[in-house]
């Protein structure tokens, strides 16, 4: 109910005070999977579907030519065998690069390799089937000569002039570089007090979403209209990329995405298979499907976070941090992924580092090198894993070396909560955070001094457990800056349209979509508030591009922020209109009129007036009844983009809490903390699942995630029982606290919170088994922190 | 081509005659054959669990069970579980914690919940852990999962409980 | 992946399957579990022409307590063992291995007789019928012959079996009442194939280890009785100092090889460990 509270004019006025927004709801999209009844990519069948299966590459690198294709096109089922020469008469190639990442090269790249294929795993050719089964039987009937080329399998070594370059016509293995330089790094490390320098390694590793990779492309030739059920986090912007590659007006292009079983930014990227299904598609004039199996996801979905960072940090005696400097090397795969680079990570990397802290001088440089190896993008946190990892670990070991406290020497250095905006030594804008008072609750969250005391009684049994911390900020609502600017098509505009329907419900149509993480909730809750109807009568229409208004669709944590500040604004507008019309149909002043639940009601005494539905009946089927000009407008559009600061960023902390089993090698994670400021909250469960998923998706990569390689760039453990995903029993609880610093910059308030929660283990939990190991001298920093490692630190192998 | 193979199988209460290849595994019959498709494939090997299925009660994987195997057997899959209102503590408590997000692993994770809740009745925490171990989820990193799931032991263990 | 073609037939008896053995030889594969098998066929690891489903006959079921010996048979899945109060009670060895095999969903469908005639390096039971001193009972076209644990597992997923014999179970003799029982295993996550793991027996007499046993899975192509160390702490009592020469003797009797998250050395090393952990766990049972 909402409240009327009184004005210092006198007026009785009702109090804008959030119902839903800020509360916990249930998830009411969460119903239907809870009996198993979503509705998936692969649950969808149209007449005449065909199964396409990719031949896909088994070798690294090498020259191959199509021999003979008519043994496979003799097997039972199989409809056509389509090479990349007949894909690219329909489907254009594509260059990855952006214009703002100044001298970013990657050669063009087409959907199905037409002679050549840069890593195992590249699809070289299509089959074509009425069943899958049908498909895979014919693979082996094809006949291929390949021709194997050098493999560039190491980062370290594709810059040297002995290296092989994969794409000779670009000169060497550099996809990008960049320097950040600010203030005078060298003047500041030599009158430092203390220098320390670390080497960081991080090992590549891939999303495994549950549901793999996966879409319907339903092609009719007769109205030359396209189709596509894709199961991906940005509709509008495969709407774009499928009309412009394939020469269709875009508005003949629908993209739509029901249930997403996991994305996590390996489904925002458009793939080769991708283009390819829906060339496929065209060329047969028929529906095909494609469901990638894990095996192929492992060797086609993205990659992401191979890295090895030098970092080192200046500081005084006293603990304060003068300078930090970075040097970044990632290896990514041989082609730039479309259409958002494969250098947007490392550029991360660059800004982010530091970011908590109060330094003038900061240099970090950054090489994106091509390698033979799985096409890397952004996977979520793009980048502030290895950021935050690199600088709470090179901070940490300050702090060792001073004999300071680890938490002292965080609030030492982090920005003031009063200091803001502010401008970071990366050259990043701030707008407001929370890091103090973060550091002061998770302090209080995680009982400190009291853990200390039992690590320190602990350790006299020979018993080692080990504190770390992890501050950090991430990126959320990003304005055109990231992409926009770069001459990428993809929105940084979303859009609500917010519609009363004549029974007094409401719907909304908006152009960001979830994948599970709530965001139809939240978005129920800012348009129930707004408007004033109970949220049980609001539904949330998102995924498909003909239904809702254009948007950019999740990522960079912007579904909260952006999206719902579309909800908001056409909620409130939609309110707006309907007082404009009750005034009319109540012989009212539109000042004496308000809306609660589901009702026009009296401003000032709340009393009901007329039902919703009984306006909208007048609306919709008695204009007849209405004065002259009057023209009520049920239905509103509104929308939101993130203007005035190019991201707005967030902050939390994160603490760990582990054993390490000396013996083994071992490390239990016992207990993991984070503090989290994204702004407004809007649902705190919701928030808090997506911090808890997102930090065991981070431990994965700390703990247990690699794709490993050998020398010959074949990947060695591509299956779910060799690349070890977490899994709950060896999985902390995971306890969380929220600040809430509102962002200025919308009327919601709320900043993003899907990705923070990946930017902290590595960190956290890195420092805090150097915590255990410190009575031994030992150290580990090369990610992910198998047993091996820390027996290696321990000298024991 | 491998001769077809007649079976004869109750799915979710209801039989069926089906006449299959014998290299379909349950989940590919399941959802191409009886067109039901709240049984997922996730890994194709055993290991992540989105399969789960019930066969004459019991927790198996589907993809590491052939059709040709549920002639004469009882599958059960979530929805006609669910339909009975067997799952419904354990459907209000996950969502009350919020325990699914994406829904891919939902369907088995379920059901291996409502084993672990008749064959560990006296569970702890941590040994809920360790039971859902086979059960991959990349949404919720298993936290309030075990929080549901615990909330029902606890409920079940009640006094009051026990006359339910 | 999907599975490559193959034909399939369901036999309900013993004699039947003997048959289409010897008929079909390596052209077939025999269905029971299928939890290792269907996973290597949808990765078309494997292409058999057929797959002998035996899950009819009757006569390799069953789990039961006879004068001296405990009889579990081929198709007995992993979760019965895991539940029979007979095993617990008879061989309580098999009870603490039993929930680290894979996960309840695939224990309810893999039977004990696929996991010893696939006889994965990294598998739980072999290690523990060899601890057990156990005896399979093959059935062939010549009859029954029984094979000593011991004696059954040759080398990488071979064993002793001819491809027209088919194993039908397990005697697993009563121990003295006052054996006891340690099972360990070091996996990076619960119930993966383990990294290394130890299956011991012994009778604690006085607090001394007597008939010790101690299996390694993991650490070789086969399970690996440490004989030089069971001679070595035979009528001792546990002490660290056991161990430590307990674990010199480990260096010649384990060779084991680099997987991919652990060296050769590192796997020497844990082995070691947990051979420390579960001599200590023998000791402290008593």
């Amino acid at each position: 109910m909402d409240t009327i509270v009184k004005e210092e004019s006198g007026r009785f006025v009702k109090d804008d005070t959030r119902q839903y927004v800020g509360t916990s709801v249930n998830r009411p999209n969460m119903k239907r999977h809870l009996e198993g009844r979503g509705c998936f990519v692969d649950d969808i069948s149209l007449p005449r579907l065909a199964h396409v299966v990719y031949l896909r590459s088994p070798y690294a690198h090498a020259r191959f030519k199509i021999v003979d294709t008519a043994r496979a096109k003799a097997m039972p089922g199989v409809i056509a065998v389509v090479d990349g020469h007949e894909i690219a008469t329909v489907c254009t190639p594509w260059v990855a690069t952006l214009a703002h990442m100044t001298g970013m090269k990657s050669p063009p790249q087409y959907p199905v390799a037409l002679d050549r294929a840069c890593w195992q795993g590249e699809p070289v050719l299509a089959i074509v089937a009425l069943t899958r089964h049908q498909a895979e039987d014919a693979l082996p009937m094809v006949e291929i000569d390949w021709q194997e080329l050098p493999v560039v399998d190491n980062m370290e070594t594709a810059l040297l002039p002995e290296t092989h370059v994969i794409h000779p016509e670009l000169g060497d293995n550099l996809c990008f570089t960049k320097v950040i330089d600010t203030g005078d790094v060298d003047k500041a490390m030599a009158e430092a007090d203390l220098v320390v320098e670390e080497t960081y390694r991080f090992g590549r590793v891939t999303g495994v979403t549950m549901e793999p990779r996966a879409m319907l492309a339903d092609y009719h030739p007769s109205d030359n209209k396209l189709t596509v059920y894709h199961a991906c986090q940005a509709p509008h912007m495969m709407q774009d990329l499928y009309a412009r590659h394939f020469d269709l007006p875009e508005n003949s292009v629908r993209v739509i995405c029901n249930d997403v079983g996991g994305a996590f930014g390996i489904k925002v990227h458009v793939y080769p298979d991708d283009f390819a299904t829906v060339a496929l598609s065209i060329i047969l004039k028929r529906p095909v499907k494609y469901m990638a199996d894990r095996l192929e996801s492992f060797a086609s979905d993205i990659h992401a976070r191979e890295h090895v960072v030098r970092a080192r940090v200046g500081v005084k005696s006293d603990g304060e941090i003068v300078a930090f400097d970075f040097d970044d090397l990632t290896g990514i795969g041989p082609y730039s992924m479309y259409p958002r680079t494969s250098a947007i990570e490392g550029n991360q990397v660059l800004t982010i580092s530091g970011g908590p802290y109060k330094h003038k001088n900061y240099r970090a440089r950054l090489d994106v090198v091509f390698q033979n190896k799985v096409p890397t993008c952004q996977y979520r946190g793009v980048g502030h894993p290895i950021a935050c990892g690199v600088t709470e670990g090179i901070v940490e070991l300050a702090a060792q070396k001073l004999g300071m406290d680890p938490l002292q020497m965080r609030m030492k250095n982090v920005m003031p909560d009063d200091g803001y905006p502010c401008t970071g030594a990366s050259g990043i804008q701030i707008e407001g955070l929370s890091h103090q008072q973060s550091l002061r609750k998770i302090e209080e969250m995680m009982d400190y001094q009291n853990l200390r005391k039992e690590q320190a009684e602990l350790r006299k049994k020979g018993i080692y457990r080990g504190i770390g911390f992890a501050v950090l900020i991430e990126l959320t609502n990003p304005s055109a800056a990231f992409y926009g600017v770069g001459g990428a098509r993809i929105s940084a505009l979303d859009g609500t349209s917010a519609r009363l329907e004549p029974t007094g419900v409401v719907t909304c149509h908006v152009g960001v979509g979830e994948q599970g993480q709530g965001t139809e909730t939240i978005y129920a809750q800012i348009a129930a508030d707004a408007i004033g109807v109970d949220i049980s009568n609001v539904k949330i229409v998102t995924g498909d591009t003909e239904a809702t208004p254009y948007g950019g669709g999740t990522w960079a944590s912007r579904g909260a922020g952006i999206g719902g500040e579309s909800v908001l604004q056409a909620g409130k507008a939609l309110r707006v209109n309907i007082r404009k019309f009750a005034a009319v149909v109540l012989q009212k002043d539109r000042s004496q009129l308000d809306v609660a639940e589901g009702h026009v009601v009296d401003s000032s005494t709340g009393e009901r007036l007329m039902a919703l539905s009984e306006l909208a009946r007048l609306a919709y089927f008695r204009p007849d009844t209405l004065p002259g000009d009057t023209r009520p407008e049920l239905m509103v559009t509104r929308h939101a983009a993130q203007r005035g600061f190019p991201f707005i960023f967030t902050n939390g902390v994160q603490a760990s809490y582990v054993e390490v089993d000396t013996e083994t090698g071992f490390v239990k994670l016992l207990k993991h903390w984070c503090v989290e400021d994204c702004g407004k909250v809007l649902n705190p469960m919701l928030v808090d699942e997506q911090i808890r998923g997102a930090i065991v998706q981070g431990i994965g990569g700390v703990m247990s995630e690699e794709c490993l390689y050998d020398e010959n760039g074949l990947l060695r453990n591509g299956s779910m029982a060799d690349y070890l995903v977490p899994m709950a029993a060896e999985m902390p609880d995971i306890y969380v606290a929220h600040v809430e610093t509102p962002t200025k910059t919308s009327e919601l308030g709320a900043k993003g919170a899907g990705e923070a929660g990946t930017a902290g283990p590595p960190g956290a939990i890195m420092n805090a088994i150097n915590d255990a190991l410190s009575p031994f001298d030992a150290r580990v920093t090369s990610q992910p922190f198998t047993p091996e490692k820390v027996l290696q630190a321990l000298g024991v192998v | 081509m491998a001769k077809s193979v007649q079976i004869v199988t109750r799915i979710n209460g209801v039989e069926g005659t089906y006449q299959v290849d014998p290299r379909l595994h349950l989940v590919d019959f399941l959802r191409e054959e009886v067109e039901l498709k709240t049984s997922r494939v996730g890994c194709e090997q055993g290991v992540c669990g989105a399969c789960t299925v019930r066969l004459d009660g019991e927790i198996i994987r589907g993809c590491l069970f052939l059709a040709v195997q549920a002639d004469g057997r009882e599958i059960d899959t979530i929805d006609g579980i669910s339909d009975q209102g067997e799952l419904r503590e354990l459907q209000q408590s996950f969502h009350d914690h919020n325990a699914a997000q994406c829904g891919y692993c939902t369907p088995g994770m379920l059901l291996t919940a409502a084993a672990l809740l008749r064959e560990k009745p006296q569970a702890t925490r941590e040994q809920v852990r360790e039971y859902i171990s086979g059960n991959y989820c990349r949404c919720t990193g298993y936290h309030s999962i075990v929080d549901a799931v615990c909330e029902v032991l606890e409920l079940h263990r009640q006094p009051s409980a026990k006359s339910a | 992946m999907k599975a490559p073609s193959f034909d399939y037939v369901k036999p309900d008896s013993l004699d039947d399957v003997l048959a289409l053995l010897a008929q079909h030889g390596d052209d077939a594969r025999i269905l029971a579990g299928g939890q290792t098998l269907l996973a290597t066929l949808n990765m078309r690891l494997s292409e058999p022409e057929l797959l002998i489903d035996i899950n009819a006959v009757e006569a390799l079921k069953g789990i039961e307590a006879k004068d001296d010996h405990l009889w579990i048979g081929a198709l007995v899945r992993h979760s019965q063992i895991e539940d029979s109060p007979v095993v617990a009670q008879h061989a309580p060895l098999l009870m603490q291995a039993a929930p680290h095999v894979g996960h309840r969903a695939i224990r309810n469908q893999g039977t004990f007789g696929g996991s010893i005639a696939f006889a994965d390096p990294a598998a739980e039971w072999p290690v523990c019928t060899v601890a057990l001193d156990a005896v399979f009972h093959l059935a062939g076209s010549q009859g029954v012959r029984k094979v000593p644990a011991a004696e059954f597992f040759l080398d990488l997923y071979t064993t002793e079996m001819a491809s027209d014999e088919m194993l039908i179970g397990c005697e697993i003799p009563f121990s003295p009442p006052d054996t006891k029982y340690a099972f360990q295993e070091l996996a990076r996550r619960h119930g993966d194939y383990a990294i290394v793991g130890v299956a011991a027996t012994a009778q604690m007499r006085g607090g001394a280890f007597n008939n010790a046993r101690l299996v390694f899975l993991g650490m070789g192509n086969t399970p690996i009785r440490a004989l030089d160390v069971e001679q070595l702490v035979e009528g001792k009592a546990f002490s660290d100092d056991l161990v430590s020469q307990a674990k010199q003797a480990l260096v010649g009797v384990l060779q084991p090889s680099a997987d991919l998250y652990s060296s050769a050395n590192t796997k020497m090393h844990l082995a070691g460990v947990l051979m420390g952990r579960v001599l200590k766990q023998l000791a402290e049972s008593a």
